[in-house]
């Protein structure tokens, strides 16, 4: 039993790190412009095809692909931000909700029709290794270094750079960063497009090792959801904390219950998590 | 008084009229003029979804049946009736609830003859109500779920061996492999078709002394197999059973694989028969499945005079070579199985000598061929209606050829075997 448990808890933990990527992303969104992106899955998704395309069709290698899918991502984001949000950034909350919506619908309906709702796989495999009980595939465990590189640049630039303090002075009172100089709607954009650019990199991370659809980011929004509660609105470090929360649960779980309860004592805690510590385990610090 | 020769002459010109006219043949009845009739074959396609794979080659062996029937002048009835096909056709997205809209257009709307299943025991059961309900008779394929054929429907016919037969000869071929094994785990798609076939293999399994030590379900969308690959390594099965579709089953045999689990013999659904399982590579090796049929199969027309059947429609190697050179690709079962729903309705449009549904209905029920498929028979009980009793599964498992690649063989039933298993999986 100790070895199905350390197995499985190694399994969750790896697989939390990618999910605390993804947390990332909607959590900076969401704790510097009180934004709700509803289309974060939508655009995992394109992150995973992104991968699929450049190693399919032009054989070049994942983890060198990662590079310029985190680059469209950004991009993305920017464009995403200056098209569907800025113009109700100040507008009540379901003005950004119903537009962030809009781009999700947007962007699966153009993902459906042209890649229709197959699965696609990336067959790449790096091989195992035992450690013990365990074995571990390659792929995960480079996905969790990448998470954990990604998550520590990211730290990097929000508190060692004049761009990330920024983003920090703009997500603490707009008003005053304006007053200070700051360029409000640059920063906001800048962050959406982080928060877009760590999604594509999570999707990306994940189309690794699982097989998906244009439809698969939904699952993940949700996980996002749930760690952005435990972890905290805007704190990376929170997001990447919840995210390895979860991963362990997941793993742990079916070690006592059937895998089906899982989502179950996912959305659990959720609740309880909004009803005794609604801040997140670590406060916003953004 | 007349001449004697005026009387005598035009009497004798008479009796000779008379007598040439009484040796000619009878006049021929006016001849039959052909009546060209158009059947049409409704049936529905997985083009996007997670049925896609499988549902394409269905199809693929549907309109490869229809085009060779077609050119072939279609099936003369004897009041001089020429029937052709046509197909009607629609993407029903791997969707329950698209079927049924799909079903009932092609029923209402459409005016099709004749049904055809979607692909997929669930997406089946959803066409079965429909084909019912407005009159159709529908030869499902790609559809094993007995339990479509227990709702007391009369129009409805099954081409594939019935899931409740899936597993149980994987069941056997382990006993022959190795009778010592005992223990046996069941991970499997939560699905209608795949809950029936491992809930039928359980406890065949359990009846013949096995201990099942993990009998679990995944949802349809599982991607991530690690907890129920950690429950396998924590219950140490000697045998795995198991999988679902297509998609669902690679993953898990890729999984498998990538964690090094070491059940020595390992058999999916639905999956390992399909070519592009090979893509797995060393996940796919020493991997067995069901299959309702393999191009190695060998049903003749000697085999039918051999088993006393009647033989009906081409030999499997003829099947392989039409199919390879019309989608430049090896046929599946799938693929076999959409063309002998064809081959079926055009057996069953003879023997009836009529496109009357009654009495194609008729027909299917007193059906007992041989084909390049094999033995298509029907129950024709109230209690199992248009069950497929007369078809048996053949054993597939992927190997290294001599040149090292890949290649299934069939490993059981032993008289069509092609290849010993390797046993245990490496």
């Amino acid at each position: 039993m100790l070895d199905f448990i350390v197995a499985s808890l190694a399994d969750g933990l790896l697989l939390g790190f990618v999910y605390g990527i993804a947390a990332m992303g909607l959590s900076l969104i969401w704790g510097v412009m009180d934004v709700i992106n509803l289309s974060h899955g939508s655009i995992m998704a394109l992150g995973m095809f992104g991968i699929y395309f450049a190693f399919n069709d032009w054989g070049l290698h994942p983890y060198l692909t990662l590079v310029l899918v985190a680059g469209a991502g950004l991009l993305l984001g920017i464009l995403i931000y200056s098209a569907a949000v800025h113009r109700v950034i100040d507008a009540p909350h379901l003005s950004t909700l119903l537009a962030t919506f809009s781009v999700d619908m947007i962007l699966i309906g153009i993902g459906t029709a042209l890649l229709s709702t197959s699965p696609r796989n990336v067959d790449f495999t790096l091989g195992s290794i035992s450690l013990g009980p365990i074995t571990l595939p390659w792929v995960r465990l480079a996905a969790a270094l990448a998470a954990i590189l990604v998550a520590a640049l990211l730290h990097l630039f929000l508190y060692r750079t004049r761009s990330g303090k920024s983003i920090r002075a703009v997500a603490n009172n707009r008003a005053a960063a304006e007053l200070m100089g700051i360029p409000s709607s640059r920063v906001l954009a800048l962050s959406f497009g982080l928060g877009t650019m760590l999604a594509t990199i999570a999707g990306a991370l994940i189309s690794t090792f699982f097989p998906f659809t244009v439809l698969a980011g939904g699952a993940y929004q949700l996980r996002s959801f749930v760690i952005c509660v435990l972890g905290g609105l805007g704190n990376p470090l929170g997001a990447l904390i919840g995210g390895l929360i979860l991963g362990g649960l997941e793993g742990i779980i079916p070690a006592f219950m059937e895998t089906s309860w899982v989502p179950v004592v996912e959305f659990i805690l959720f609740v309880a998590m909004l009803l005794v510590r609604p801040a997140g385990l670590l406060r916003s610090k953004t | 008084m007349l001449p004697k020769k005026w009387v005598l002459v035009p009497a004798l010109f008479l009796a000779a009229v008379l007598a040439v006219t009484a040796c000619q043949p009878p006049a021929a009845p006016p001849a039959t003029e052909s009546v060209a009739k158009i059947l049409t074959v409704g049936y529905t396609t997985s083009q996007t979804g997670s049925y896609n794979v499988s549902s394409t080659r269905q199809v693929n062996g549907l309109n490869l049946w229809m085009k060779e029937v077609n050119d072939a002048g279609g099936i003369k009835l004897s009041d001089g009736t020429v029937i052709t096909f046509t197909g009607e056709s629609y993407d029903d997205e791997s969707n329950k609830d698209r079927v049924q809209e799909l079903y009932t257009r092609l029923a209402t709307e459409d005016n099709a003859d004749v049904l055809i299943s979607p692909y997929s025991s669930g997406l089946t059961a959803a066409a079965a109500v429909i084909a019912e309900q407005y009159g159709k008779v529908m030869i499902t394929t790609g559809a094993a779920s007995d339990a479509t054929y227990k709702e007391g429907y009369t129009q409805v016919f099954q081409a594939y061996t019935p899931a409740s037969r899936y597993l149980t000869g994987a069941v056997d071929l382990l006993a022959h492999v190795d009778p010592s094994v005992k223990r046996i785990a069941f991970v499997y798609e939560n699905d209608k078709f795949s809950t029936d076939v491992v809930t039928a293999a359980k406890d065949y399994a359990e009846s013949l002394g096995y201990e099942v030590v993990l009998f679990e379900g995944y949802d349809s969308a599982t991607t991530d197999f690690g907890p129920f690959i950690n429950k396998i390594e924590a219950t140490s099965p000697e045998a795995l059973m198991g999988g679902g579709h297509f998609q669902d089953g690679s993953t898990f045999a890729r999984q498998i694989h990538e964690k090094g689990v070491t059940a020595g013999f390992f058999a999916l659904l639905v999956a390992p028969p399909e070519p592009d399982f090979a893509d797995l590579g060393g996940a796919a090796l020493g991997v067995i499945g069901p299959s309702q049929w393999e191009p190695l199969a060998a049903f003749t027309p000697e085999s039918a005079k051999e088993a006393g059947l009647e033989w009906f429609g081409r030999t499997g190697e003829e099947f392989v070579a039409a199919y390879v050179a019309a989608y430049d690709e090896e046929p599946s079962y799938h693929s076999i199985g959409g063309y002998v729903a064809g081959v079926i309705l055009q057996k069953a449009i003879i023997d009836a000598d009529s496109t009357d549904p009654a009495a194609i209905r008729k027909a299917m029920d007193a059906l007992d061929v041989l084909t390049c498929y094999g033995r298509v028979k029907f129950d024709t009980s109230a209690e199992a209606h248009g069950l497929q009793i007369g078809h048996d599964m053949v054993y597939i498992q992927w190997q290294e050829d001599d040149a090292g690649s890949l290649a299934k063989q069939v490993v059981w039933p032993l008289e069509g075997a092609t290849a010993e298993t390797l046993y245990p999986k490496p």
